[in-house]
């Protein structure tokens, strides 16, 4: 028995390209051998560059996205394994995990009241035997977010990026759930209410002891809500360890530009600092560069890099870096 | 108190701007009392929310505020030109030429129905006599300048055919095919990913070593302002609350907005789990903007003046201001407290 609440093994997940000729087996390969586990109560921060497979994990673990391949394991339960082709109804456990969306302009429906978004959870699961047991439900879930009772009859339209947000976190409350999946939950926000959610979220966790998985592209803000980072690359990992472990001795060839490319809001630290720029742009999934994914990018890649995938290994403890050349990276 | 030297020669000069936009909802005071003045190859860093005007400030230096918006104060001067009194079409001897402009989404500022060589052609033969085959050459050497490879063959291609950050060297590229003297890039990165923004900017940096321009950059990334601005105005809700060096806006800010933005950004290299200091509060509604200094509602050190009178500027020092009660405040108890002393004497 593990002691993690989420495990994921080998988790897969490839998108058939529409519009190839017929028969033909091209996939946009999103996420490719994902594998971690996520103890209860830990914030494990998921990074990468857009395209990189960090949304399609979150939806996939979830499985609404569904897996081409893998084994996911929530709570000792297995809810999908392709070999074993397990495959469980998904509703119960809809009511422990949970989700967050980016958009919060696009994730709430705009002809609904902000009551009847948050109280949909609630009617789908049966939480409420009556009307004013719901409406008192729905006005702590508002309150819980820094909302009041008063919004929960205006309409989505009326509120602030950051308002939605806090609606978009009250709805995925609602079911009092375990685990929440926080997919880039506050880069569509403006910088002075960023800080204000970003706070929310770990209140929240204390309070109702919640394990997220926190998805963003913004190293800065993961470091700071994260346990552990996993950065993630072409559908691939590439590097997971305890977060300052990871922003400060990060090992990766890959890990250690995308750390170097953070612009540093200080100005002394800024002049002196020496950034690695990459060359290029990312490579399309659909067609991946063989071995490992980072090789065309990457200073050090040699023959070796382009005919084997490097191995997802534990360098020092807990730290787990796929790169062939370590000695070399300096 | 002190003002800058008058003698002395500016690309831009801006006083005391006023900007609204007539909506059917009412009139939107977008720019309020705006004055800020740039050297030639100065590199200025306008930060602020979405809203704060930090766009529309850069974007009425090249006309391109037209209605509902009208200019109804203050002056604008950039190269000798009155911007005031330009009609549309001596606007457009400058645009492209004295000062271009590079857009925030590079997917939709370029035009997906024409090649990216006619694009960049366009601009050349447009405000020079060079030939077809000279423009083509020039248009040639300028995606050599902004570091693509295989130049013949990008510019027959379609701006579909290339990436993000591809695109936005295109820009760059059209931006600077007549030399301008100021470069306005507005939030250039923020559509692109951070190995790919590094790039961008490492390349305005290079080329600004090269040709010697002027730039205005538009962001609300504090810390894309820190290794590129030498001056940089904090915006907010119309008007700039701070101006100064970098090193007065990061080392030594105060107006309590800077303060707030400096304070709610996680540091990277924090080694303790620190909270987050944000600032309360929701940006203010630009169609009723509060009576006073447009901050109060959200400053923790709020006091009875703000809520009722806009703050006059505090100098600190040639260039450093705010607009701040607070710092009024200040500044007024230590000169009195100097003059007590004095007479004490």
């Amino acid at each position: 028995m593990s002691n993690y609440l989420l495990e994921v093994e080998h988790l897969q997940k490839h998108f058939p390209v529409r519009g190839s000729s017929f028969r033909s087996k091209l996939a946009v390969q999103a996420l490719d051998d994902l594998t971690f586990g996520i103890k209860k109560g830990e914030t494990l921060g998921m990074v990468g560059e857009s395209g990189c497979g960090k949304t399609t994990a979150g939806r996939t673990i979830l499985r609404l996205h569904e897996p081409t391949g893998g084994r996911i394991v929530y709570d000792g339960d297995i809810l999908f394994d392709k070999e074993e082709k397990i495959a469980v109804n998904m509703l119960p456990y809809r009511k422990k995990m949970q989700i967050v969306f980016q958009d919060p302009y696009a994730s709430l429906d705009p002809r609904m009241t902000v009551g009847d978004i948050v109280g949909e959870p609630i009617d789908i699961h049966n939480l409420c035997s009556s009307k004013q047991e719901r409406y008192d439900r729905i006005i702590g879930l508002l309150e819980r977010v820094g909302l009041n009772s008063e919004h929960a009859n205006r309409y989505p339209h009326e509120f602030s990026g950051g308002q939605r947000q806090r609606v978009g976190i009250a709805r995925a409350l609602a079911v009092d759930p375990e685990f929440i999946v926080c997919d880039e939950p506050i880069s569509a926000l403006d910088v002075s209410i960023q800080a204000q959610v970003i706070n929310m979220f770990e209140d929240l966790q204390n309070q109702m002891n919640l394990t997220y998985l926190f998805i963003a592209h913004d190293l800065s803000v993961v470091k700071h809500i994260s346990d552990r980072i996993v950065v993630m690359y072409l559908g691939r990992m590439v590097e997971l360890a305890e977060s300052y472990e990871l922003t400060m001795h990060s090992m990766h060839p890959y890990t250690r530009s995308l750390v170097s490319a953070i612009p540093i809001a200080d100005p002394v630290e800024a002049r002196k600092s020496n950034r690695i720029i990459l060359e290029g742009d990312v490579p399309s999934p659909i067609n991946p560069p063989s071995g490992c994914r980072f090789r065309t990018r990457c200073p050090y890649a040699d023959e070796q890099c382009a005919a084997e995938v490097p191995e997802f290994r534990e360098v020092t403890s807990g730290h787990y870096v796929a790169c062939h050349h370590l000695d070399r990276v300096k | 108190m002190t003002q800058e030297n008058t003698n002395e020669k500016y690309l831009v000069d801006i006083r005391n701007e006023r900007l609204s936009f007539f909506t059917p909802a009412g009139e939107v005071k977008a720019l309020n009392d705006v004055s800020f003045k740039m050297k030639e190859g100065e590199v200025l860093g306008i930060v602020g929310e979405s809203g704060s005007g930090k766009s529309v400030t850069a974007y009425s230096l090249m006309g391109l505020t037209a209605y509902p918006g009208r200019l109804i104060g203050g002056t604008i001067d950039f190269n000798g030109h009155r911007i005031n009194d330009l009609s549309e079409s001596e606007f457009r001897e400058i645009r492209g030429n004295e000062v271009s402009i590079i857009f925030q989404d590079p997917m939709t500022s370029l035009n997906p129905v024409y090649t990216i060589g006619n694009q960049i052609e366009e601009v050349i033969r447009l405000h020079t006599d060079k030939s077809k085959d000279e423009a083509r050459e020039r248009a040639k050497e300028l995606l050599t300048l902004v570091g693509i490879n295989e130049p013949e063959k990008r510019l027959k291609q379609y701006p579909h055919e290339l990436s993000g950050g591809m695109r936005q060297r295109v820009m760059i590229a059209i931006a600077l095919a007549c030399e301008p003297k100021l470069l306005i890039a507005d939030e250039p990165t923020t559509a692109l990913d951070v190995t790919i923004q590094a790039q961008i900017l490492e390349l305005m940096m290079e080329l600004r070593e090269k040709l010697g321009m002027a730039i205005i950059m538009i962001t609300h990334d504090l810390g894309i302002v820190a290794s590129m601005c030498e001056k940089i105005a904090v915006m907010y809700a119309g008007k700039i609350v701070e101006y100064g060096t970098t090193d007065d806006i990061f080392y030594n800010p105060k107006h309590e907005y800077t303060k707030g933005l400096i304070r709610s950004i996680p540091r990277l290299d924090a080694k303790e789990h620190e909270r987050l200091v944000p600032i309360e509060g929701t940006p203010v509604d630009m169609l009723n903007p509060p009576a006073g200094c447009p901050f109060a509602p959200r400053c923790d050190n709020c006091m009875k003046i703000c809520l009722k009178e806009m703050p006059p500027v505090t100098y600190f020092d040639d260039v450093h201001y705010t607009q701040c009660w607070l710092n009024q405040k200040e500044e007024f108890d230590a000169s009195s407290k100097a003059g007590k002393e004095g007479a004490d004497e």
